[in-house]
């Protein structure tokens, strides 16, 4: 291909892109919308509207912003997180089996809830929280620091995946042997498994906001670094990169998502693991269109599943890392089957 | 690196001294974790008391050794040894360290189907120790792990049996089996949720020689089946076209190590239960004790064996007379053995 070929073909992949970051947000707009209207009590939109801009007490104006409002927010919020937090995971370790709890975030924030439960009685939602980011720093910190030991350029994308495997294993071991020993923390942890985003007021939302927008920020920081550690630590040293603190930010920034992710909403770090592949076809190996389109995917899947999940099943609802898989994982599938997948 | 070559006809095998020297040790340690196991438990006995408890039928030990704890034992490091075995293929052929039964639906399947017996019966077939333990939850693994991968293999196969395609139809199916059975623990009684936790962590707690056989079968038949396979394991590391070159038939032989993979942790999972991080850990500890470019079959499947016969020998005797299952404990010997090599090959 001739050089004066190349610039209207580039021009046209980066139209693209943004076509499909718009339709990727119009998703997500859509789904904010069904996720404050739809739901046991079906709300009009002029009502919504209502609620949102001049709430004058009726019970609508309730529902929607004491309920509907901060669990739609806790939704996009996770969403968002989850799938860029995946992404980062999967472009680390290249290896597309990564979610983004690999680090042991999932698994350190169910062991310090289920620990606080047995060892002081802890038992409002807030303050399983605190512990489960809590957990879910001690965890990663540990896992970086055990891929760092004796190596040099930070841990190679294989022993941080083993590493955070293994660590992985034995805190869910360790919170396996709690829950078979403790009735309470059983009950509380077989929801928590589930994941959910209902019931969590607004408090909870301006929780982990800071953290999911540090997070954020560190891993748009990280894209570009990501683009040349993927093609091979040798190549990426002789471009000039710093490899151990390109992997250190991408780390830091897993942690901070997924963590006040996994925190608020219970174990759906497997939505991390989907959400990228799902994205890749669309915005190739390139992690600085990757990222957002991932986040997007993730925010609009988690809404549509958790409304879903709110009319499947009356009276009660299905939670909504179930209605996830239910429904994500087979069109993965289809999608899988359907094209040659994009390799890591 | 020593190695042999033994010739038998037209087939090969280089056999690597370093290896034969890891497996070796690992089945000295299992003879030695077998005898503690026979010894330890709420009757303490001598080695002489097993011995003669062993082969005596009127001795009042006889029945503890040869009824209780041998089968147990066996069960054990049988399953160990198959579920790391079906773990070291399923991590070559995707060349993936993190890969395991689980993304061949085999163990996650298993579990929808117990748990979902589980939650529905409640208490009504003797729970834990009734017709439900001995027959049912054996049958329904089995079943729901066949079906499991059933669904997997199916959905994989496009042309073929691509290992990065398989992975990632693993990965989704293991999505939806793994929340279908996080939902089926919320919808139960708390108590049955205990009990399927119990199952789902794997446990040996009461196991027979009803267990031992069907396990020890399969292990015999496809042992020597994997072992053939292993020049197109080692042949499949490399790109398609390689591998043609090679004169290895890529998709049958993937075809054929999948299957296999996939009836020794069926097999497995049916005897004890999921025990995830066998399969997953032992073939990488075996890797890195051998110093191999991949998994190695037979010693990965020794590791497993060492690795539940000690879990057990613990999970049976630490917090006597309760017992933690089998699973829990093969996580905290397992991870950081794993985490120390690990480490200390980055020296």
């Amino acid at each position: 291909m001739s050089a004066t070929a190349v610039a209207p073909r580039l021009h046209g992949i980066r139209h693209r892109r943004l076509t499909v970051l718009l339709a990727l947000l119009a998703a997500v707009l859509v789904a904010i919308v069904l996720s404050i209207t739809v739901g046991s009590k079906s709300v009009p939109l002029a009502d919504a509207w209502h609620a949102l801009t001049a709430p004058t007490g009726t019970e609508n104006d309730i529902v929607i912003r004491s309920l509907r409002l901060p669990r739609t927010a806790l939704g996009v919020l996770a969403g968002i997180a989850l799938g860029v937090a995946g992404a980062l995971m999967q472009g680390h370790t290249r290896n597309p089996l990564a979610d983004p709890g690999l680090l042991g975030v999932t698994q350190g924030a169910a062991f310090a809830m289920v620990s606080s439960i047995i060892l002081l009685g802890t038992s409002s939602l807030l303050a399983y929280i605190w512990f489960g980011l809590a957990g879910a720093l001690v965890a990663s910190v540990g896992v970086f620091a055990l891929g760092m030991v004796g190596g040099r350029g930070g841990p190679t994308p294989v022993t941080l995946a083993l590493a955070g495997t293994a660590v992985s294993a034995l805190l869910y071991a360790l919170t396996s042997a709690i829950v078979l020993l403790d009735e309470q923390a059983m009950d509380v942890f077989r929801f928590w498994q589930a994941g959910s985003i209902a019931a969590r007021g607004s408090d909870v939302v301006w929780q982990v906001l800071p953290f999911i927008l540090v997070g954020l920020v560190l891993a748009m920081v990280n894209a570009p670094g990501l683009n040349a550690l993927s093609l091979g630590e040798d190549v990426a040293r002789s471009l000039g990169q710093n490899i151990s603190a390109t992997r250190a930010v991408g780390v830091v920034a897993v942690t901070l998502l997924s963590g006040a992710a996994v925190a608020a909403c219970g174990s759906l770090a497997f939505v991390g693991l989907i959400v990228p592949h799902l994205a890749r076809p669309l915005s190739g190996t390139d992690h600085r269109w990757l990222l957002p389109f991932s986040g997007l995917i993730g925010a609009a899947l988690l809404l549509l599943a958790d409304v879903i999940g709110r009319v499947v099943a009356p009276p009660g609802e299905l939670e909504v890392g179930v209605v996830l898989a239910l429904l994500g994982a087979p069109f993965f599938v289809a999608l899988v089957r359907r094209r040659k997948p994009v390799r890591l | 690196m020593t190695t042999l070559s033994l010739r038998a006809g037209a087939v090969s095998w280089r056999v690597r001294l370093r290896g034969v020297a890891v497996s070796l040790i690992g089945l000295a340690l299992i003879v030695v974790l077998m005898a503690l196991n026979m010894r330890i438990g709420e009757i303490p006995m001598t080695l002489p008391e097993v011995i003669s408890g062993t082969f005596d039928v009127n001795s009042a030990a006889h029945f503890v050794i040869m009824e209780l704890r041998l089968p147990r034992a066996l069960t054990g490091a049988l399953v160990g040894a198959a579920l790391a075995l079906s773990g070291a293929i399923i991590q070559s052929i995707a060349r993936n360290p993190l890969a395991s039964p689980e993304i061949l639906g085999v163990t996650t399947g298993a579990s929808v189907t117990v748990v979902a017996g589980v939650v529905a019966s409640g208490s009504a077939y003797g729970g834990a120790s009734g017709l439900l333990a001995t027959v049912g939850i054996p049958a329904l693994a089995l079943l729901g792990g066949l079906v499991g991968a059933a669904v997997v293999y199916g959905l994989a196969w496009r042309r073929g049996l691509d290992g990065y395609r398989l992975v990632l139809v693993g990965i989704g199916v293991a999505a939806v089996f793994t929340n279908i059975k996080f939902w089926l623990l919320t919808v139960g009684d708390v108590n049955d949720t205990g009990r399927a936790m119990v199952w789902i962590s794997g446990s040996l707690n009461g196991r027979g020689w009803e267990h031992v056989l069907p396990t020890a079968l399969a292990l015999a038949v496809l042992v020597p089946l994997t072992l053939l396979g292993t020049r197109s394991l080692d042949a499949l590391r490399f790109g398609d076209d390689t591998v043609t070159a090679l004169g290895v038939r890529t998709n049958l032989a993937r075809a054929l190590m999948i299957l296999a993979a996939v009836l020794l942790a069926a097999v497995a999972t049916a005897s004890a239960g999921p025990i995830a991080f066998v399969a997953l850990a032992s073939p990488q500890i075996a890797l890195r004790l051998t110093r191999s470019a991949q998994p190695p079959l037979l010693c990965s499947a020794v590791v497993g064996a060492v690795l539940t016969t000690a879990a057990d020998l613990i999970a049976r005797t630490a917090f006597s007379p309760l017992e933690l299952p089998v699973g829990i404990v093969t996580a905290v010997l397992g991870a950081p053995y794993l985490i120390h090599l690990i480490w200390r090959s980055r020296k």
